[in-house]
């Protein structure tokens, strides 16, 4: 096992530091009228190597580097795997367009970089202080990106909204932390899992997971932690929504999974009717609050919500089914919404021309491709066969109903009928005669860099609805490894 | 043995017709299209009537393994296609109507917009609809299940820039997704009882335990239900079949009434081994089959939109087929589906060919008179109306009249079953005749024959449709006058080849039959038929301004009936209206909050919206939202201390 030299095990993290330090270092002596989207292109090769490291190290035995704090198994390259293209594709789509002149746009791509180095850590560290750790850089640079529309009042409120709100809910993860800590005396996941039996004050670490609980729930915005969610997408720039509303939250996802079946599988009494409720809370509240939305991003980020209960169902399943479902689930969630986020900031620009569903009318026209890829996704989102959204919703209610919840079966697919119904507004609106006085005629023709990240996306959504296989068999994969660390019942 | 049949290539060929006018229609000729789209459909009906003739030489059923599609864990699927004689029945009806109705199209659709759109559709849906009831597994069958719905919402919108096409499509989608909820509810119970969704694994783990009855069969085959009433339009789902008349009329033929809305018969044919355990689901269907047909029926009689009249008829005629599987009669159901697959398709493109004719008018009641003037739909369409009548020796009449039997002599309640289907078999033949006599006899009331001397824009007068359309209209009236004789049932001096051909795989081991007076019952809804047509000629030949008067003497009925017992109105009350209710007040009003009105504070530069900043972090919107925040986190640590778990049980 030693014969892994260390740095092997954080690769994709070191390679994208360097990247962004390299950006940091190479933007102040650039000449001032260059444009920066050279930044965007070196970042993105960055993350083609990050990329590559991480599928590199599927071949890396199981194994744990720097004191037992970082683990490399098939759980966390999974999802290194997923993080890295959904920010290789953020990239792209922030490359198209965000405007030439724009000033900033170095530090932008730092940004998003160093976010990314966050949430690998996120999914890989297996003691609580280094997930903690890598949350706060991912929020960090999340909060800044979320301020980037400076010239926009909408900007630097969603920025602060975020920050203030994310400060609070990181809290409560720490004091989580803390109380675990004080419960079992360590802040590594397996060890936790030990002694959490021997434990002389189990009742603290049931209070440690709700507070835990109520950091990841606010991260990934599931109800009734969601209430940031809209403000923050409407004033955010498209492509850092598109990042922000997968990346961070897959990590958290990730980070969830492994204290609840890593740490905490004794508590599962505990922990699984909460996860039902916020599943339950999460799915209903985010679709009928998307009912009556007019905003397109703010119907986005209400739909996000829907989607984060979703995921979480798969959460009280209790098995290596229900862990994979979740991973494939937040796969399948990550195309289609990055795509998503992807069209909505060519046609929308980084500034948003377009906000309002009536704004998007007759988008199918004037830009067929992507009007197309646009109603493709929405479909996914519904859950249509052959498109990854379908399979996702099939793993996920299928492994809870394995477990003999039906009634969050039930509710759930319920939900996603309530869902059906704004998706086709949006839809039919793509689709629909434009006004005359559109906004529409403002739009560019899409460049390269978009072509290439909705393309991307848009494979990655139908190889997900028809041949879900390989990516499935990985997602167990990462599942099984995990459950046998944590070896319970 | 036999060699591969290739089944594979039945719906792969309309796929890629779907892709070539989809992709390229739009810069082709209109010929082109057409020719595209109609051998996309001829090439598998040849091979399906290809396969039908040496069919007794197949081992059955036939699968067809194309590959793995979804392994490991608990459960596997395949990209697997089966044939049987259940499956040969529906490819048979679906290639061979579904061609009939593309030639149909070809003409009808002559002078639309989008025409490569709507052909490039109507093969997109001949792909789905042919994955359903190709498929070996139940997976496989949903995404045919849930590919015709996507169709179906793609053809009843067709018309998108008319608003009430673009509702009528998404209510069609959303209620459809109620009922596929239920099916995929029932999926996952299957995976999880059975291990498996092939239907040969299912069925023959079902068969394995004879002590299985009731129970969770009874919950999957209740979640079937629901989905075959989202699919077949029976209550409570049935509301989005008469709106989906605002698609193209050969659409309603095709679509809504010969192929898709059968495919909830045919899902609860195929998992009859289940039904079969559970008398309670059974009963279930029977009284929603026969619920709905009267209920539709007596709506139908007062609709004046001639196509809306066969909606509502479609509705009414699946409840007779979902009251035969209710009563155990599968291959009387299958029966039924065929033959209404040639009077009902054989119905709407003649009324297609009358709307034709008058220059898109659907309302019977400026129609009138027209038998001279459209003399070929005069015939083919009397054909149909007698079919659907029950009159012999149509095609309805042997079909009908054997679930009526069936039902009579089933042992649970069958009499009521039957009488409630003899009613509705009187009201069938007078609204049909109704129908018949206010679109061709009486009074021309057209606006041509008001002002003849007039000369207009752009209607050429009243015109018999050309021989594309009527062709396929003939071929079916053949069909519906001589379809019936495959089932004549022995009690008549017949063979029933249906129920022999379908009999290996449908008839139940055990099923408790008993015996009844076969012909004197249908001597009787032969009178019953006959009566209805008599009324009719009273009220809408012989004294055509009775309707109206006795419309007026039973208003409240009439005004009850008119409205459809206003569902519409309390679905609408009762679920629509809270949901958005919620969504608006408590969720918009009181927790999101929004962004406080941006727009002005724009223009300003950094330092001034440094200011805004510092207000509007003062104006409370983020203390509430941090109230909520503090608000769910107390909640959830008190709920998490006092362990309601222990008490609670959320399975």
């Amino acid at each position: 096992m030693n014969t892994v030299p260390q740095i092997f095990r954080i690769l994709p993290e070191v390679i994208l530091t360097v990247t962004g330090v390299l950006i940091m270092l190479i933007e102040p002596v650039m000449p001032k009228s260059a444009s920066r989207k050279s930044m965007g292109w070196l970042s993105v090769l960055g993350t083609l190597a990050a990329l590559g490291a991480s599928l590199w190290q599927y071949q890396l035995p199981v194994g744990t580097a720097y004191f037992g704090t970082i683990q490399t198994d098939a759980f966390s390259v999974f999802f290194h795997v997923l993080i890295c293209s959904i920010v290789l594709v953020s990239l792209l789509a922030a490359i198209s367009s965000a405007p030439r002149e724009m000033d900033t746009l170095g530090e932008y791509f730092g940004l998003v970089v160093f976010g990314a180095v966050g949430m690998l850590f996120m999914t890989s560290a297996v003691e609580l202080l280094v997930v903690f750790i890598g949350l706060e850089i991912s929020s960090i640079s999340t909060y800044i990106l979320a301020a980037f529309r400076r010239k926009s009042a909408k900007g630097p409120e969603a920025g602060i909204k975020y920050l203030l709100l994310g400060s609070f809910a990181t809290a409560f993860f720490l004091y989580g932390i803390a109380m675990l800590f004080g419960a079992t005396g360590t802040t590594v996941i397996s060890q936790i899992a030990d002694r959490l039996g021997s434990s002389h004050l189990p009742l603290l670490a049931v209070a440690g997971l709700g507070m835990i609980l109520i950091g990841i729930g606010f991260k990934v915005s599931a109800a009734p932690f969601q209430v940031w969610t809209p403000d923050v997408y409407e004033g955010s720039p498209s492509p850092v929504v598109g990042l922000m509303s997968t990346a961070p939250k897959a990590a958290a996802f990730a980070v969830l999974l492994r204290i609840l079946y890593g740490a905490l599988p004794t508590l599962h009494e505990y922990w699984v009717p909460l996860l039902w409720w916020l599943s339950a809370l999460s799915m209903t509240v985010g679709n009928l609050g998307a009912l009556r939305q007019r905003n397109v991003k703010r119907l986005l980020a209400y739909s996000s919500i829907a989607h984060a209960g979703y995921l979480l169902a798969a959460f009280t399943a209790l098995s290596a089914d229900g862990i994979a479902a979740a991973s494939f689930y937040a796969v399948t969630y990550a195309a289609m919404n990055v795509g998503i986020f992807a069209v909505v900031s060519y046609a929308g620009g980084y500034d948003d021309r377009l906000t309002l569903i009536e704004d998007y009318r007759g988008l199918a026209y004037r830009a067929p491709v992507m009007g197309g890829a646009m109603a493709f996704f929405l479909m996914s989102l519904i859950g249509i066969p052959f498109t990854g959204g379908f399979f996702g919703k099939f793993y996920v209610f299928s492994a809870a109903l394995h477990s003999g919840f039906l009634w969050l079966g039930i509710i759930g697919l319920l939900n996603s009928g309530i869902g059906a119904f704004y998706y086709l507004r949006l839809i039919a609106a793509l689709y629909s005669k434009p006004s005359e006085a559109a906004p529409l005629n403002q739009i560019p023709r899409p460049s390269f860099a978009l072509l290439l990240g909705v393309f991307l996306t848009v494979a990655a959504t139908l190889i997900l609805g028809i041949v879900p296989g390989r990516v499935l068999a990985m997602a167990k994969a990462g599942a099984a490894t995990f459950y046998s660390v944590s070896a319970s019942k | 043995m036999t060699d591969s049949l290739h089944l594979w290539l039945i719906p792969i060929v309309p796929f890629a017709g779907f892709l070539v006018n989809g992709l390229v229609g739009r810069k082709l000729p209109r010929a082109l299209v057409s020719a595209i789209a109609l051998i996309a459909t001829l090439i598998p009906f040849l091979q399906v009537a290809n396969i039908w003739f040496h069919f007794s030489s197949i081992s059955k059923p036939y699968v067809e393994n194309l590959g793995s599609w979804i392994v490991g864990g608990a459960f596997h699927a395949d990209f697997a296609l089966q044939l049987d004689q259940l499956t040969m029945i529906m490819l048979l009806i679906i290639t061979g109507v579904g061609f009939l109705i593309h030639v149909y199209s070809t003409g009808y659709m002559a002078h639309e917009d989008g025409y490569w759109r709507f052909f490039a559709y109507l093969n997109l849906f001949m792909f789905f609809m042919l994955t359903l009831v190709l498929a070996e597994n139940f997976l496989l069958m949903f995404v045919g299940w849930e590919g015709v719905g996507l169709a179906s919402y793609l053809l009843i919108g067709f018309y998108f820039l008319r608003d009430s096409a673009a509702q009528a499509g998404k209510k069609a989608f959303v209620v459809n997704r109620i009922g596929d909820f239920g099916f995929l509810l029932a999926m996952f119970l299957m995976i999880s009882h059975f291990g498996s969704l092939s239907y040969h694994d299912v069925f023959a783990v079902v068969a394995q335990h004879p002590e299985w009855q009731g129970g969770f069969i009874t919950v999957i085959a209740l979640f079937l239900i629901l989905g075959a009433t989202g699919k077949s339009a029976q209550i409570p789902l049935y509301i989005w079949l008469p709106d989906a008349m605002e698609g193209p009329t050969p659409v309603s033929a095709l679509i809504h009434a010969a192929t898709m809305v059968t495919a909830g018969i045919y899902m609860v044919a195929r998992t009859h081994a289940i039904f079969d355990r559970s008398p309670f689901a059974l009963s279930t269907l029977a009284i929603i089959g026969a619920a709905t047909a009267f209920f539709a029926a007596t709506i139908g009689i007062v609709q004046t939109d001639i196509k809306r009249v066969l909606a509502y008829s479609t509705v009414s005629q699946l409840g007779y087929m979902v009251m035969a599987l209710g009563v155990a009669a599968y291959s009387s159901a299958l029966f039924h589906v065929l033959t209404h697959a040639f009077f009902k398709a054989l119905l709407f493109l003649a009324a297609g060919s009358v709307i034709h004719a008058v220059s898109g008018e659907q309302d019977m009641r400026v129609m009138g008179g027209l038998w001279k003037k459209i003399p070929i739909t005069f015939v083919t369409m009397t054909v149909g109306v007698v079919a659907i009548s029950g009159i012999p020796p149509f095609a309805g009449f042997f079909s009908k009249d054997e679930i009526l039997y069936q039902a009579f002599i089933s042992p649970n309640g069958g009499k009521i079953l039957w009488f409630v289907g003899l009613v509705t078999a009187f009201l069938t033949s007078f609204y049909m005749f109704r129908l018949w006599y206010m679109t061709f006899f009486g009074e021309n009331r057209t606006p041509e024959a008001k002002h003849d001397d007039h000369s207009h824009g752009h209607s050429h007068g009243i015109h018999e449709s050309p021989l594309v359309m009527t062709v396929p209209l003939m071929i079916l009236a053949v069909l519906s006058a001589i379809g019936g004789f495959l089932g004549v049932p022995e009690g008549m001096w017949g063979h029933n080849e249906i129920g022999h051909f379908l009999g290996p795989i449908l008839d139940p081991a055990s099923r408790v039959v008993g015996e009844g007076p076969e012909l004197a019952l249908a001597g009787l809804s032969v009178l019953v038929g006959l009566a209805g047509w008599a009324m009719a000629h009273y009220f809408y030949y012989m004294k055509p301004e009775l309707p109206a008067k006795l419309a007026q003497q039973f208003s409240a009925v009439h005004r009850l009936l008119e409205n459809k017992y206003w569902i519409d109105e309390i679905y609408e009350g009762l679920i629509v209206t809270p949901l958005l209710l919620v969504s608006r007040y408590v969720l918009k009003g009181l927790i999101d909050t929004g962004i406080i009105d941006g727009a002005g504070m724009a223009a300003g530069g950094t330092a001034q919206g440094l200011g805004a900043l510092v207000q509007r972090v003062q104006s409370g919107n983020i203390r509430s939202y941090a109230g909520w925040l503090a608000f769910g986190a107390a909640v959830l640590l008190v709920v998490t201390y006092f362990g309601f778990t222990a008490h609670f049980s959320v399975r």
